[in-house]
Order: C-alpha cells, then structure tokens, then sequence
C-alpha cells in the first residue's frame, strides 16, 4: 500500500526509449572521458556538471512552481562545510549522501517556515538566508576557531569527476522521472496558478516544501565534492552569492521549458566564462553584455526556440495530436 | 421529510474583513441532485460564501458540513479531494497547458487512489462531456472566454465532485452561449451532480434552479423556488432599490 502509494506521486509515464538511450549512452561515453582525454578535461568537465547539477535542481523547484529560490548557496555552502569538517575521517561517498542529507533536512526546515511565503517574500527570505550562514560562519570562525576559513582534504582530479558524474546523472534521471509525476506535475500546476492548484485536490504547501528539500539534496553534494578541488574553503567561497544567481541565469538563459534547457544553460554559460577568463581581462563585461543580448532576444531561452518550433509543427500537422506530454 | 436528502449545510455561517461582515449568519442547505441558485445585488457576499465553503477563505464562525462531516477546517485540496469542487469567477486556467492537460490535472489530482490510465480514461469522457474534444488543440489563453469557462468547469469536473459550484460561468457571454452553457449545467444535474451556482443571469437562474437563496448585505433575505423569489417583495426591493 505505501509502495502503491509512492508509485503513484512520484512515477508516471516512463520515459520514451529514445531518449532513455540518449541518456544511458551519454553518461556511459562521459565515463571513458577519464581515460582518453588529458588531465584538463575532466577537472572542466566538472565544472559544468555542478553547474548542471545546480540548474537543473534550482529549475526543477523554482523555474516550475514558480518561487525564485536564492539558497542554492546555502545549500552548496552546507556541503562545502560538511566536507571540510570531516572529510579527513570519512570516505567521499559517506560525506557526499551526508551532506545531501544535511541539505535536504535544512531546505525541509526553511521550506516548512518560508513556503507560506509567496513571490517576492520567499526569494528575499531565500537571499536572506545565504547571506546570513556567510556572516554566521564569519562570525563563528573568528569568535571560536580563530581562523579564517579551513582546509580540505584534496582529491584527483578523475575521483572528482566520477563522483560528480554519479550525482548528475541521478539528478538528470530523478529529474526526467519526477516531470512526468504527479509530484512533477502538482508543481507545475502551482506555478501556473496556485489557488486554481489548490483547489483541485494537489497538495500545495507539501509539494513545495518537499520538492525544494528534495533539490537541495544534490546541490549539497556537488558542494562537498567540488569542495575537495577548491582545497581551502571560507565562507565567502562556501556561501558565495554568485552560486545563487547563476542556476538563475542559467535556467534562464538555457530556458526552462524542458529539462535539457538548463544543462545547455549551464554548458554555454560555464565554457563562455571559462572561455573569456583565458583571454580577456574584460570577461565579465562581455560575458555580461552576452547575457543580457540572448535573454532580450530569447525570453524563453535557447532551448525555448526549439519548443516553439516543435510546437509551431505540431499545431500545424494536425492540432488534435496535442502533446499529451508535460 | 427523509426523501430530501442534505449535501451541504451551512449554519450561522460569518466571514468579516476587518469591520467589515461580508456573510453575516447564513444558514443554506444543498440537497442531493438540485441545482440551488445563488443570487443578490454586487457585494451581496455571494462570492465570499461560496470561498468559506471551499476554504478559499476561513469562515470566523458557523458550522459547514459534506454530508455530515464538518469541513469548515479543511484545506481547500482536502476538501476537493472529498467532493467539492468549484470554479472561479476569473477563469483560473493553467496557461501553458493545452485544453486536455488542464482538465487531466482535474482528473489526476481530485481524487485519492486514481491511476495514470484511468486518470486518462476520466479526461476524454470529460473532454467529449463538455464539448471541448474538438478545441483540445487550442491554445488557452486564446481561447474566448465562453471557452475558458467551459474549461473552468470541465476541470472542476474532472475531479468527480458530488457538488459542483460555479460563480458566474454565464457572465459575459452572448444569448446563444448562455443557452450551451445552461444546457451543460443541466448535463451535469442529469449524471447526479448537486449544483450552487452564482448567477447574475436572471433568465438563466429561473430557468435551471430548482431551488434559489437571496443575500444582501451578507444576509439570507429569501429562498424558495424560483417563481416564489421572484415575487417576494423585499427581494423586488433589493433589486430594484439598486436599479433606481
């Protein structure tokens, strides 16, 4: 009966073979990668997958239920952390679920007291938030450890990126499984009109405290990972308020109509600013003035021209055939 | 009197805002297959009525009960989810959903234990039920608005209500959208679904209602059948003191 029950809110249609191998295939090629390509790669490609990793989860909670979250540095920060403390005891794979547990226990916690909160409220309490575990950190590292910031125990470069190629392709699965749910679908009926949600039977403050519990998850993982390449960590590097805004900008950028906009999102804003930052000084101007172009020109993002199109064909070949998909 | 059967019941039903008492002391019933009438000038505390008795808002005082059970401390899911269900004045359609996806989120959502299969069964018996199969490939937000109320109550259905309640569908629509529009509130009374309905429409409210209840001012100040409403002297006044 339980099982049945879970079944039921949180697997609806599986996904289509196709792209079920798309997937598989891409994860298993990712795999080699290691192997066959220089030293560089694998540490770039991490990058992108924790950037992927943070877009597709803040899109999954935000970009559908329509609550502009700013706690992903929160929840990054609390991996970072959690891998300073007591990565030297404990093996990667234990710290990691640890973290996304921590992470996942505060977002229910801050999600059960700021999810009765709507639009703008939330997000400002969200923002809130980071800064304030930043300032708390400061606080407590030069009240009691007298230090500023700590060290972490490193990790190779190949270590990292097969742990990192574990939590991405969990979170893009969980993702892809989770859309076509009613957990996925109870979201989106929120962000479209809650009242109208609510009275249709969906569980709204539930759905919502535990889908943006459930995205923390991963970003605390890819927190105490990524911690591990950075070597010393601080608050300002844990709870940096850039790690809030660029899943924002990413899902944004990519589009966050399907699932694949905020990994291209994430792909094109990590290489652009790896890109510029090798040879320019100017790389945040440029990079700036890329962004502002593509989102006045695309408001639904680079994947939302290639809906349009599919929807524009669809609607033209037939209307009745109506996509039956979310 | 046991073969009226009482749905919904509400007693010294009262909603302030403020200093304000919007629903002042309302006592109403639904009983099983009827569609009750609920009419009054604007401001009458029609609309604030109708959102105690899905929990949009939380009545201050009274009793409302479901067949027996009290609901007036339910979340308004919860109470979808037992067999209310209603619509809004301001079609609240889900925007980036096509016409079948809307009523499908009704179909999924409304009742407890459905499958995804039999949920999709329930959309397209809704969809034909309503006349909305042949616009599935609409987009919503452009569709008319005779259309996106029809979807409004097409959703609602799709929840598999006891009690439907709608709040003003017919308002805004031209002479030959009313007459669908009553032809499909009669549709549904027909497949054993009580109704409340809001209604500015007097043609169509005399024609349908079995039964209809007055409010002015947040006060109960007739019920009966509809010719008996109609010749009730302080309901005359009510309207036509609002005309003059």
């Amino acid at each position: 009966m339980g099982l049945r029950l879970l079944k039921d809110a949180f697997w609806g249609a599986a996904p289509s073979r196709i792209q079920s191998a798309i997937i598989a295939a891409a994860i298993v090629v990712m795999a080699f990668i290691p192997g066959v390509a220089d030293t560089y790669t694998p540490l770039f490609l991490s990058w992108i997958m924790t950037y992927c990793v943070l877009s597709i989860s803040w899109s999954f909670f935000s970009g559908k239920a329509g609550y502009i979250s700013l706690a992903t540095a929160s929840f990054y920060g609390i991996g970072m952390y959690l891998q300073a403390i007591l990565g030297r005891q404990l093996p990667l794979w234990t710290t990691m679920i640890l973290a996304a547990v921590m992470a996942f226990a505060v977002g229910l916690i801050i999600g059960v007291v700021t999810l009765r909160l709507r639009g703008i409220y939330f997000t400002i309490f969200t923002f809130g938030l980071s800064l304030f575990l930043n300032r708390f950190m400061n606080w407590y590292e030069g009240a009691f450890t007298r230090t500023k910031g700590r060290m972490v125990k490193p990790y190779d470069n190949d270590t990292v990126f097969y742990a990192l190629l574990v939590v991405f392709a969990i979170t893009l699965i969980a993702v892809i499984i989770l859309n076509r749910s009613r957990f996925g679908l109870s979201l989106k009926c929120i962000g479209q009109n809650e009242d109208s949600a609510q009275h249709l039977g969906v569980r709204t403050t539930m759905t919502k405290v535990l889908a943006f519990a459930i995205t923390a998850a991963p970003v605390g993982a890819v927190g105490a990972v990524m911690s591990t390449k950075i070597g010393y960590i601080d608050p300002n590097t844990a709870f940096g308020l850039n790690t809030s805004f660029f899943p924002v900008l990413m899902a944004i950028f990519g589009g966050m109509s399907s699932t694949y906009g905020p990994i291209i999102g994430a792909v094109v804003f990590y290489a652009l600013q790896d890109y510029l930052l090798r040879v320019t000084n100017w790389h945040m101007i440029i990079f700036g003035a890329v962004m502002v172009v593509v989102i006045m020109l695309l408001p639904n993002g680079v994947f939302g021209v290639v809906d349009t199109i599919l929807r524009k064909r669809r609607s033209a070949g037939g209307g009745a055939e109506a996509s039956h998909q979310p | 009197m046991s073969d009226i059967v009482k749905i919904i019941t509400g007693v010294g039903v009262t909603k302030r805002f403020g200093g304000m008492t919007a629903v002042n002391n309302v006592d109403f019933e639904l009983r099983r297959g009827e569609i009750l009438g609920l009419i009054g000038p604007n401001g009458a505390g029609k609309t604030t009525l109708f959102n105690c008795i899905s929990a949009f808002y939380r009545a201050d005082e009274g009793i409302i009960t479901y067949n027996g059970n009290q609901i007036n401390r339910m979340s308004p899911d919860k109470i979808c989810r037992l067999g209310i269900a209603r619509t809004f004045q301001a079609a609240k359609n889900f925007p980036d959903m096509s016409v079948r996806e809307n009523v499908r989120m009704g179909a999924l959502f409304g009742q407890v234990g459905i499958t995804y299969d039999e949920a999709d069964r329930l959309t397209d018996e809704i969809m034909e039920f309503a006349g909305l199969d042949k616009y599935a490939h609409l987009n919503v937000p452009d569709m008319p608005l005779a259309l996106q109320k029809r979807l409004e109550v097409a959703r609602a259905l799709a929840t598999k209500p006891g009690v439907l309640m709608i709040d003003e569908v017919m308002a805004g629509l031209n002479p030959t959208e009313v007459g669908e529009a009553m032809e499909l509130v009669g549709k549904i009374r027909a497949s054993g679904v009580a109704i409340l309905m809001i209604e500015h429409v007097m043609k169509a409210i005399m024609a349908i209602c079995d039964r209809i209840i007055v409010l002015h001012h947040g006060e109960l100040i007739a019920e009966g059948a509809p010719d008996h409403v109609a010749n009730d002297p302080q309901v005359i006044e009510v309207y036509l003191g609002e005309e003059a």
